[in-house]
């Protein structure tokens, strides 16, 4: 059963003008069909105001469809009384670690969420320990949340998600903000979860390397998706991409220039040892 | 020089357990019409280091001299050296507030004092270098795309009209797209007005892209100071600070480790790109003549 699934999915923002009146309508996302498998890893594209978030808030109810339907885990999210449930199966991490931090230490902060299910003590520090083990933290528990940098930020918020024991983790840009080290670090926390815990992980970025360790990538425009494949089959599409105000990982652009000029090396390069290897076999 | 920093350390929480050095005696000379890239993993001490070029940040010990003045001497105007020296900070677009575009990026030159002619034609000129068509002029800055934000609040920084703009890490969040456009815009306004630009930022592919110097600031100290080409050929110690080079830099040392006689200090893709071609053939004729000769 697919853990993600959409039907004729519309959102509409409604604007309103100086005079409260509401002439516009805004259609951030439409007629999106999708369906995501329990345990993939999942990445989705598009530029700024392409929708991406939008799409991302139905995932954990945030926002509610304003046409057709949203299943996580088999429950429609427009169900008010489910609410709970479907943020407790679909967690979330937004780009900017300091907007979701609150406690003044890290476990503390980590203990946030299990707490307020009303767990017996001992079942939440058992959780916190466990989330912040798996993303690497354990080591920092003690510490204040302010005195860490942006990719142990982010993987403590991670943690907090990961605390809730979620299906399925939305990451809606998280390492926007980070530097080298810090994009290493929380890529590497969402695939060991996804590979070792089998959680789903559904990956925002503007970064396309990222995009790489992808089961599968939808590209989105105009509130649609208007691509989707394998990281090979979508990064093959070079020119579309770019006309999408996107880009591909600079080895894949790289090949793509070198096949241009006559040579014979395959389609969807993606990584720079693929290319170095194709290169090499050239007799 | 347009700004010289000698000696410079700051200190945070002097006198307190949490006492951190986040500057170690940096000395740099920045000249007109410089592009400079500023890289460091978080921590590293670069946005210690800008703040300090307008003023923002009192040196806990060492001078910063603008025009070859000493900013931190009494009676030194720091209030006019901030529209010289224009900072834009990480997200600027949160520090929106006006009702409207062009009240916003006003804001700036009003507070120095200009006319309301002067104010409206700084920023219409500041929004025009960033790429703002008129008909937003009017529109609520929080209606805009994440991008439009972000160039608008460049604008507002650029109404100040600044010798110097530093920028720190202006691109996060932005699509590829978004990204190149901005800047574009900037690398037209250094090479159209002469600004000086400091930019600050974890894209390596960019700085490869854009800067004609690149400040690697490690652990308080400045570790590298040279051009991009010239850095990038440390990406070993680089790695070991956090950072990385650009993935270009990467395809191009293991090719050459595997025998192809490509150049390992090209930059971009079409550099690489000809490097690569020219390898290969070359490779090709060395083969076809080794053929020849077991055949004579």
């Amino acid at each position: 059963m697919p853990i993600i699934r959409a039907e004729k999915l519309g959102f509409n923002y409604v604007q309103y003008n100086d005079e409260n009146e509401a002439p516009e309508t805004i259609k951030a996302i439409r007629d999106i069909d999708l369906s995501i498998e329990k345990g993939s890893f999942v990445a989705i594209l598009g530029h700024n105001g392409s929708g991406k978030s939008t799409l991302a808030k139905q995932m954990n109810a945030l926002l509610m469809p304003t046409s057709g339907t949203m299943w996580v885990d088999g429950i429609d999210t427009a169900g008010e009384d489910e609410l709970w449930k479907v943020r407790q199966k679909a967690g979330m991490v937004f780009q900017n670690p300091d907007n979701q931090i609150i406690g003044t230490v890290v476990d503390e902060d980590v203990a946030f969420g299990p707490e307020n299910l009303g767990m017996p003590t001992d079942d939440i520090w058992t959780r916190v320990d466990d989330a912040l083990s798996k993303v690497g933290m354990l080591g920092f528990r003690d510490r204040s949340p302010n005195r860490l940098s942006g990719g142990q930020k982010q993987r403590v918020a991670i943690a907090g998600v990961v605390a809730m024991h979620p299906e399925c983790i939305v990451l809606d840009e998280p390492t926007a903000m980070l530097d080298p080290n810090g994009r290493r670090e929380v890529l590497e926390v969402a695939r060991e979860l996804n590979r070792k815990e089998g959680v789903t992980v559904i990956l925002i970025t503007h970064y396309m390397e990222e995009v790489i360790y992808a089961d599968h990538v939808y590209v989105m425009d105009l509130g649609k998706i208007v691509m989707e494949g394998t990281p090979r089959e979508v990064f093959s599409r070079v020119d579309e991409l770019k006309a999408l105000k996107l880009t591909v990982p600079q080895v894949t652009e790289l090949a793509y220039e070198l096949k241009k000029a006559g040579v014979k090396i395959p389609d969807g390069i993606i990584t720079p040892e693929e290319l170095v290897e194709a290169l090499c076999a050239i007799r | 020089m347009l700004i010289e920093i000698q000696d410079l350390c700051y200190t945070y929480g002097e006198g307190t357990v949490y006492e951190v050095m986040a500057l170690d005696h940096v000395n740099l000379k920045i000249g007109e019409g410089e592009f400079i890239g500023v890289i460091g993993h978080t921590g590293s001490g670069k946005s210690t280091l800008i703040q300090h070029l307008n003023g923002l940040i009192k040196p806990t010990s060492g001078r910063i001299l603008f025009e070859g003045k000493d900013i931190w001497e009494e009676g030194y105007d720091r209030r006019s050296l901030r529209t010289h020296v224009g900072l834009v900070f990480q997200y600027p677009e949160n520090q929106l507030f006006e009702t409207d575009v062009l009240t916003d990026v006003m804001f700036g030159p009003k507070n120095e004092g200009l006319t309301k002619e002067e104010c409206e034609q700084r920023a219409k000129m500041a929004l025009r270098q960033v790429g703002i068509s008129e008909d937003l002029y009017k529109v609520s800055p929080f209606e805009l795309s994440g991008g439009q934000k972000r160039r608008v609040a460049v604008a507002g920084v650029l109404a100040m009209d600044p010798e110097v703009l530093i920028l720190d890490e202006p691109t996060a969040g932005l699509d590829p797209g978004g990204r190149n456009e901005l800047l574009n815009q900037i690398k037209y306004l250094r090479d159209k007005r002469g600004i000086t630009v400091i930019l600050v930022s974890h894209s390596m592919e960019d700085m490869a892209v854009y800067a004609n110097r690149l400040i690697v600031v490690h652990e308080g100290k400045i570790a590298y100071d040279d051009t991009p080409r010239n850095v990038f050929t440390h990406h070993r110690e680089l790695e070991k600070m956090g950072l990385s080079a650009p993935q270009i830099t990467y395809v191009m040392h293991d090719l050459k480790a595997r025998g192809l006689e490509v150049d390992t200090r090209a930059l971009t893709v079409n550099e690489a790109a000809r490097s690569i071609l020219m390898a290969l053939s070359l490779r090709k004729s060395m083969k076809t003549a080794e053929a020849q000769e077991k055949q004579d």
